[in-house]
């Protein structure tokens, strides 16, 4: 399947396509940044492989922890790919948006990376593989003190670790 | 005019203790307190000095005591007598003619020893007599802590209750783009001067409190891959991990007696609990058990309790409990969320960050939760420190589309005024009164 029928086929890649050409102005994106670099060809098994292709982020409702089914199917994805590509290890990053207080939403980030890091675990991957961490509401992706970025904002994001 | 000034604040206590028995009046007193509110009108004289130092500390107090709000600076065009000798008796009539009802003078001279002594006298206009008189020793660099020393004995003197004004500010500092910031831990005087830094911002640094001495703080930092609690000296910068913990652990702070630092564990499966560690025996306490997210642990005065906020009944409320972690009740039940709350030094009050419709409140209820009041609202104010006395609040708030400043209102919602900081600045700690 080529990343155009993907686009077309998900309406997750067609917001996650989307994002890609939005974020240019986003810092905390490394691998926003590798993909948009070579989003045209990439290697499979490669870092730009799982942002571009697969997806590394999944998005939340609001003071929500529930895998949605949106991201459902991109934690399939994921797990799928890292079942695959068993040399990585990943980071979890869990992120909320900015209409929380800052404890709370350290421990909000925390939820959402503990229930997609479980998500990942249903689907085969090694616990040992995944550690969490929580960024709360002090990187968002997006700013511009509106509804649309604060949801963009409520995220965890799988950072693959090079060997 | 003592007794003026008595009777004024025995109204404002009165009002007060109406507001403390019938909460539902609250609103309609405060408002008619706010409509009636008149300062404390005073004469702040040159100290007399043989350079600059004299009128530079009373520049200081005098902008102290019209920064509380309850009292206004008279212009120093409209004195009419010029103080040549501060030992004796000032003009009352004088004083009387343009409104002062309160005198400060003083005078600054420089011991062999190089030191300043630092003398003022506090009159009293309409009781024609001296409040208040008392000297200091100090060096040259510590001339503003001098003035603001002698700030709070004239609140103290006149409003019967202990000033806030030799205390220190420990807050974050914020630079660059907001998906990016760099948060670096800095201390400043309450009244925006002598700012200071404590980190480098390599890493990032939130929520910082004071111990009971003010001589450390206690902060999450984002050092390595585990963001933990850190404990650091303000002076010396040195700094240990509060516990070697394999999660994350967030939102410290320390017990009144400074032997334990209270904070949140991240635990493995997603919730937050709270923990109490012993920083002599290092044991550490578990203090609540749920699957929910238990976090903004804070003491009342004397320790016996702790108010936090809790979402194990769906949504953020506030909770208090047993210094044990026994006997945890609700308090909060009005609509929207509670977070973040913290009990007033003097143990009536307990303030709070309040999400309701979309406005972000700072509000205050009593331990009990009645009596709510909300101080100030708006797209988004957060994270109550108090002033050492209990009357003044300190918070951050973020207008959109800027970043966060420091504000201070006090608690009858009256006289909300900016902390001026150099940059951005969020998550304000109030130190105790200096020693």
């Amino acid at each position: 399947m080529s990343l155009f029928q993907m686009i077309i086929r998900s309406p997750v890649a067609i917001t996650f396509f989307l994002l890609l050409i939005l974020a240019g102005c986003a810092a905390d994106n490394k691998g926003l940044d590798n993909s948009s670099q070579s989003r045209f060809s990439t290697q499979p098994g490669t870092l730009q492989d799982f942002t571009a292709n697969i997806g590394d982020r999944i998005f939340f409702d609001l003071n929500s922890s529930s895998i949605r089914l949106d991201a459902q199917q991109t934690l399939a994805r994921q797990a799928q790919w890292l079942k695959h590509y068993p040399q990585y290890t990943i980071t979890i990053e869990g992120h909320a948006d900015e209409r929380g207080t800052r404890e709370y939403n350290l421990a909000l980030g925390q939820r959402r990376a503990v229930t997609t890091r479980d998500y990942l675990i249903s689907q085969g991957v090694v616990p040992d593989r995944m550690r969490t961490i929580s960024y709360g509401k002090e990187r968002p992706v997006i700013v511009c003190d509106d509804i649309s970025c604060w949801s963009q904002n409520r995220r965890a994001v799988t950072v693959i670790e090079r060997q | 005019m003592k007794r003026l000034i008595k009777r004024f604040f025995e109204l404002l206590f009165i009002i007060c203790f109406i507001m403390m028995t019938v909460p539902v009046y609250a609103q309609v007193i405060v408002n008619v307190a706010g409509g009636n509110f008149n300062p404390v009108l005073v004469a702040v004289t040159d100290f007399l000095s043989g350079d600059d130092m004299g009128p530079k500390i009373s520049s200081v107090v005098a902008a102290d005591l019209e920064r509380s709000g309850l009292f206004s600076p008279l212009e120093k065009e409209a004195f009419l007598e010029r103080i040549t000798n501060p030992d004796i008796q000032p003009r009352f009539n004088d004083w009387q003619r343009i409104g002062a009802q309160g005198l400060i003078t003083g005078r600054v001279t420089q011991e062999m020893d190089g030191r300043l002594r630092v003398e003022f006298r506090l009159w009293d206009i309409y009781g024609s007599k001296q409040l208040e008189g008392r000297q200091f020793y100090a060096t040259q660099g510590s001339w503003r802590r001098v003035a603001h020393i002698i700030a709070d004995a004239v609140y103290q003197k006149m409003t019967g209750e202990n000033g806030y004004f030799d205390t220190r500010i420990v807050f974050v500092d914020e630079t660059g783009p907001r998906n990016a910031r760099i948060k670096r831990l800095a201390i400043i005087d309450q009244d925006g001067e002598n700012l200071h830094y404590l980190s480098n911002g390599e890493e990032m640094i939130l929520t910082p409190r004071f111990s009971p001495t003010s001589q450390e703080v206690t902060y999450m930092a984002f050092t390595d891959k585990i963001p933990r609690v850190y404990l650091q000296q303000i002076e010396g910068a040195q700094r240990e991990l509060v516990g070697a913990f394999p999660n994350m652990t967030i939102a410290p702070r320390f017990s009144p007696d400074g032997q334990k630092i209270i904070m949140s564990f991240l635990q493995d499966n997603g919730s937050a609990n709270i923990y109490t560690m012993d920083l002599r025996s290092h044991t550490t306490t578990r203090l609540t058990s749920t699957l929910a997210i238990d976090t903004a642990a804070s003491y009342s005065p004397n320790g016996d309790r702790i108010v936090f906020e809790s979402d194990r009944g769906g949504r953020q409320q506030i909770y208090v409990m047993s210094a044990n972690g026994s006997n945890q009740q609700r308090i909060s039940f009005g609509d929207g969320s509670y977070s973040t709350p913290v009990w007033s030094p003097r143990g009536d009050y307990i303030a709070f960050t309040k999400l309701s419709e979309g406005q972000f409140s700072i509000g205050i209820m009593r331990p009990d939760g009645s009596g709510e009041r909300l101080l100030t609202s708006g797209f988004h104010n957060e994270g109550p420190t108090w002033a050492p006395n209990g009357r003044v609040i300190m918070f951050f708030r973020q207008n959109p589309g800027q970043g966060p400043k420091i504000y201070t209102v006090d608690v009858t919602g009256r006289n909300e005024r900016q902390l001026l900081t150099p940059n951005d600045a969020s998550d304000p700690a109030w130190s105790p009164l200096l020693d």
